[in-house]
C-alpha cells in the first residue's frame, strides 16, 4: 500500500514529522526542456515501469493472490487435500465453523498474547525512550534488545523448552533467588502454561516493536528537545509532549499488528507445546482440521474467517484511534 | 530494446510455470528393465549410514541397466501427501497414510489381483481396493509394549501381566520399589499414543474395526476401544507416567528405556532394534530390551495383532513402470530390508525374527485383521468426529483429563467421544 506513487511528497508524515529532517522534495518538473520525442523512445518509456513491475508482480501472484484465491475456494468444498476431485458444499464450512463452540473458544487463549502484547509495547517503548537519549553503552544495548528477532522462531521454541523444563533454566533460577516454592511445571500446568508462552512471545518481539519505536523518536528533531530543555522541562515532560505524539502512528500501526499477530499466534505455542494442555491457538486448530482430520474444505473456511476477522478488528481499531496528522511545531 | 525486454519478460514467465512441471526420463527396451527411477523413502537415517546405497548396489548387480535415484524426506508424511496433487512423487514410493483405500487407483499403479498375491504375501488388507492391490507392506509390525526386563525384575514381577489391573499393580510396584518412571507416553511428540490404537486386534477379534464401525457408543466397557482407552487413563490417572508430560521427547525416551528410567512403553515391535542400538549406545545391556502384549487374554492365551508398516506403491504417472516394478519385487523377495529392522518378513512363509523370541516364549498368537467391507469408512467417521484414533489430539486430551489438567473424568469425555462418533457416523452414512 505504501508504495504507490504520487503518496511520496508525504512520506515524512509516517513519523508525524511535517518538514521534518528530510530536505522536502523538489516537485517533479516535467522533463526539463522540451525536445521533440523519437516515437520510440517514449513507447520505451512508457513501458519500462511496467516491466519493472513484472517481476514483482508474477512472484506476487503466483505466490499470494493464486494460493488466497485457491484457499477460498477450497472453504466451499469438502476436499480432503489429497482427492482429485472437490466436492462444493456451498456454504456448510461456514455453517459449521459458527455453530460449533468449541473452535471458537480457541480465541480465549489469544487474550495472553494480548495482554503480552501490551507489556511487550510497553518495554519496547520505556527502552526506546531511554536509549533514545545518551546513555552509555547505548549500542551495546540496542544490540541486546534487538538480538532475539534476528533469531529463527523455531529456534526460540527449541530454547524456551529447556528453560521450562522441570530442573530446567527457569526453575534453577527461582532456585537461586529463593523462590523455589513458587515453581510450577511451566508448560504442564494448564494454568501456567500460556503464561509461559505468551512470556516467550514478549521475548521474542520486543526488539523489533523497540527498533520501530527508536527509528521514529529519532526522526523527531533535536531543536524540539533543546528548545524543550530551555524552557526547563523534564525527561518525563518531555516524553509526554513530544515524544508520545510525535511516534503516535507508529503506536498506533504497532497495536494493529501486535493484534492481529495475537489472533493468529502459531508459531510458538505449535513448536514448545503443539497445541496441547489447552495452549491451543485458532492456526493450530486450523491446521489440525487440514492435516490431522484431513477436512482442508473446512480448516479453508476457517482460514478465511480468521482473514476476515482481523481485518474488521483492524478496521474497529481505526475507528477508535482515528489516523489524524501530528504537527509538533 | 523493446524486443529485449519483451524476452526478458517471456524468461521469467516460463521459468515460472516450468516451476510446476518435471521430467522423467527412461523406458523399457525389449524384455529388461531399464532407465531412471526416482525412489522415496521416509528412512532417511539408512540414506545416512549408506545402508539404502547397499539395497541399489544389489538390486543394480540384478538390473544393471536401471539407474535408481534416492530421495530421503524427513516429514515423509506431510511431503509426499502434499506431492500427490502433482505428478511428480517419484515412481516408487511409500504410500502415505493419509490416502484412503478408495483413492489408491488415483495414485498408485496396480499391482495385481489382491486374492492372488495372497499365495505369496501377507498384510496386504490395509492397501487393497476391489479385489486390486495398490501397495506391498515392506515388513510386518507386532504390536505389544516395550520394557525393560531388568526393572521390572527389581521391582518383584516375575510374569508379564494377563489383565489390564495385573498391569496397572505392576507399574505400582515398579514405582515404589525402583527409582524408574512405570510408563512413558511421549505426549508431547505425540504420535506414539498413537501406537495405542495399533494395540487393536488384541482381544482376538479380528473384526474390530467393522464393530466399532457399527456401534454408536465404541467407548462402553467390554470394547477393545474402552479396555485400550482406559488403561491408558488408569496408568497417568495413578501417577505411573511422567510427572511433566509436556517436555516428554521421543529420541530421549529411548535411552531412558535402554538404561532402566523408564519401565515400559506402548509401540510396534520395528522399535526393539531402535531401542536394543539405543542400550548398546548408553553402555547398557540391549538383552534388557523386552518385548509383551497387551495385557489381555482370550482362552487363556495372549494375542498380538500384526500388520504391515509402510507399504510400497508404483506412481501411476510413472514414465518407467517395468523398472518401478522390478525394484518392488526386489525390495519385497531379495533385499534384506526386513531382516535389517528385525521384523516380519512380508511373506507368508517368512519366519519371525529374534526380535519377537519374547512373543514365541510367551506362545503369543498373531491375529491379522479381516480386510474392511467398506475400506473408508473408519477414516471417514473418525475424520469427521474429530478424533484421530491413529493420531495424538484426543489421546493427549484423555492424559490432560487423567493427570486432572483439564476438566471432567473418564465417564464425562468417553461420553462426549461416542456422542461425537454417533454423530459422525449418521453424517458419514447419509
Amino acid at each position: 500500500m505504501g508504495g504507490s506513487p504520487g503518496k511520496t511528497g508525504t512520506m515524512s508524515q509516517v513519523t508525524g514529522v511535517t518538514g521534518g529532517i528530510l530536505p522536502t522534495a523538489a516537485p517533479p518538473t516535467q522533463g526539463g526542456k522540451k525536445t521533440t520525442p523519437r516515437s520510440g523512445k517514449v513507447r520505451q518509456r512508457k513501458i519500462t515501469p511496467y516491466l519493472f513491475l513484472l517481476a514483482p508482480l508474477a512472484l506476487l501472484i503466483t505466490f499470494s493472490y493464486v494460493p488466497a484465491a485457491n484457499l477460498i475456494w477450497y472453504s466451499f468444498t469438502s476436499w480432503d487435500g489429497i482427492d482429485q476431485t472437490k466436492k462444493l458444499v456451498g456454504i456448510q464450512n461456514y455453517i459449521d465453523i459458527f455453530t460449533r463452540p468449541e473452535i471458537f473458544r480457541v480465541f480465549f487463549v489469544s487474550l495472553y498474547y494480548i495482554a503480552a502484547s501490551f507489556l511487550q509495547m510497553a518495554f519496547a517503548l520505556y527502552f526506546a525512550t531511554i536509549l533514545s537519549f545518551s546513555t552509555r553503552f547505548r549500542n551495546l544495548f540496542k544490540g541486546i534488545l534487538f538480538f532475539p528477532t534476528l533469531i529463527n522462531g523455531v529456534a526460540i521454541g527449541l530454547m524456551f523448552l529447556y528453560f521450562f523444563q522441570p530442573h530446567g533454566t527457569m526453575d534453577s533460577l527461582m532456585k537461586a533467588v529463593g523462590a523455589q516454592q513458587f515453581t510450577t511445571q511451566w508448560l504442564g500446568n494448564p494454568d501456567a502454561v500460556n503464561v509461559s508462552l505468551a512470556s516467550t512471545s514478549v521475548w521474542r518481539y520486543t526488539g523489533l516493536n523497540f527498533v520501530l519505536f527508536l527509528g521514529a523518536i529519532q526522526s523527531i528533531p533535536s531543536q524540539l528537545y533543546e528548545a524543550a530543555d530551555l524552557d526547563g522541562a523534564s525527561k518525563f515532560q518531555q516524553f509526554r509532549y513530544i515524544i508520545a505524539p510525535g511516534i503516535k502512528r507508529i503506536i498506533s500501526l504497532s497495536f494493529i499488528l501486535a493484534l492481529s499477530g495475537s489472533l493468529a499466534v502459531f508459531e510458538i505455542p505449535y513448536i514448545m507445546t503443539g497445541g496441547a494442555n489447552g495452549s491451543s491457538t485458532f492456526v493450530i486448530e486450523t491446521i489440525q482440521r487440514a492435516f490431522t482430520f484431513r477436512q482442508v474444505g473446512l480448516a479453508s473456511a476457517m482460514a478465511v474467517v480468521l482473514l476476515i476477522i482481523v481485518l474488521v478488528v483492524t478496521f474497529i481499531q481505526r475507528r477508535l484511534v482515528p489516523d489524524e496528522e501530528v504537527t509538533l511545531s | 530494446m523493446a524486443k529485449k525486454h519483451i524476452a526478458i519478460a517471456a524468461v521469467a514467465v516460463s521459468a515460472l510455470l516450468l516451476a510446476g512441471c518435471s521430467s522423467t526420463g527412461g523406458g523399457s527396451t525389449g524384455g529388461t528393465p531399464s532407465g531412471d527411477i526416482t525412489v522415496l523413502t521416509n528412512r532417511t537415517d539408512l540414506i545416512k549410514n549408506k545402508v539404502y546405497a547397499g539395497y541399489v548396489a544389489a538390486f543394480n548387480k540384478a538390473y544393471p541397466k536401471v539407474t535408481v535415484k534416492l530421495q530421503g524426506i524427513t516429514d515423509y508424511e506431510g511431503e509426499v501427501t502434499t506431492r500427490l496433487s502433482t505428478k511428480n512423487y517419484g515412481d516408487v514410493l511409500g504410500i502415505p497414510a493419509s490416502v484412503t483405500p478408495n483413492q489408491l487407483p488415483q495414485f498408485f499403479e496396480p499391482l495385481g489381483d489382491t486374492a492372488k498375491l495372497k499365495e505369496t504375501y501377507r498384510f496386504l488388507n490395509d492397501k487393497s481396493f476391489n479385489g486390486k492391490q495398490y501397495g506391498l507392506p515392506t515388513f510386518g509390525n507386532a504390536n505389544g509394549i516395550v520394557y525393560n526386563k531388568r526393572v521390572w525384575k527389581e521391582a518383584g514381577v516375575t510374569s508379564i501381566p494377563k489383565t489390564p489391573a495385573e498391569f496397572i499393580s505392576d507399574l505400582k510396584l515398579i514405582k515404589s520399589k525402583t527409582a524408574a518412571i512405570p510408563y512413558y507416553t511421549n505426549y508431547k511428540d505425540g504420535w506414539p499414543l498413537g501406537s495405542w490404537q495399533n494395540q487393536q486386534g488384541f482381544s482376538a477379534n479380528t473384526n474390530v474395526v467393522a464393530d466399532r464401525d457399527s456401534n454408536n457408543a465404541p467407548w462402553t466397557s467390554g470394547t477393545e476401544q474402552y479396555t485400550t482407552d482406559a488403561l491408558l487413563f488408569d496408568v497417568v490417572k495413578n501417577g505411573l507416567s511422567e510427572p511433566d508430560p509436556l517436555t516428554t521427547s521421543w529420541e530421549g525416551s529411548k535411552g531412558m528405556l535402554a538404561t532402566g528410567k523408564v519401565a515400559s512403553a506402548v509401540l510396534g515391535s520395528w522399535a526393539i532394534v531402535q531401542f536394543q542400538d539405543a542400550a548398546k549406545t548408553a553402555g547398557a545391556d540391549p538383552a534388557d530390551i523386552g518385548f509383551m502384549p497387551f495385557p489381555e487374554q482370550k482362552d487363556g492365551k495372549f494375542h498380538s495383532a500384526v500388520g504391515g508398516d509402510v507399504n510400497i506403491g508404483v506412481n501411476v504417472n510413472s514414465k518407467n513402470k517395468p523398472a518401478a516394478r522390478a525394484w518392488v519385487d526386489w525390495f519385497l523377495n531379495k533385499s534384506t530390508f526386513a531382516a535389517d529392522a528385525g521384523a516380519l518378513p512380508p511373506q507368508v512363509n517368512g519366519k519371525n525374527p529374534t526380535t519377537l523370541q519374547d512373543f514365541t516364549d510367551n506362545k503369543v498368537q498373531y491375529v491379522e485383521l479381516s480386510a474392511a467391507k467398506k475400506p473408508a469408512l473408519d477414516s471417514d467417521i473418525y475424520n469427521k468426529a474429530e478424533i484421530d484414533l491413529f493420531g495424538k489430539v484426543y489421546r493427549q486430551k484423555l492424559v490432560d483429563i487423567a493427570r486432572g489438567a483439564a476438566e471432567g473424568d473418564m465417564k464425562s469425555y468417553f461420553a462426549d467421544l461416542n456422542k461425537r462418533w454417533a454423530a459422525a457416523r449418521s453424517s458419514v452414512a447419509s
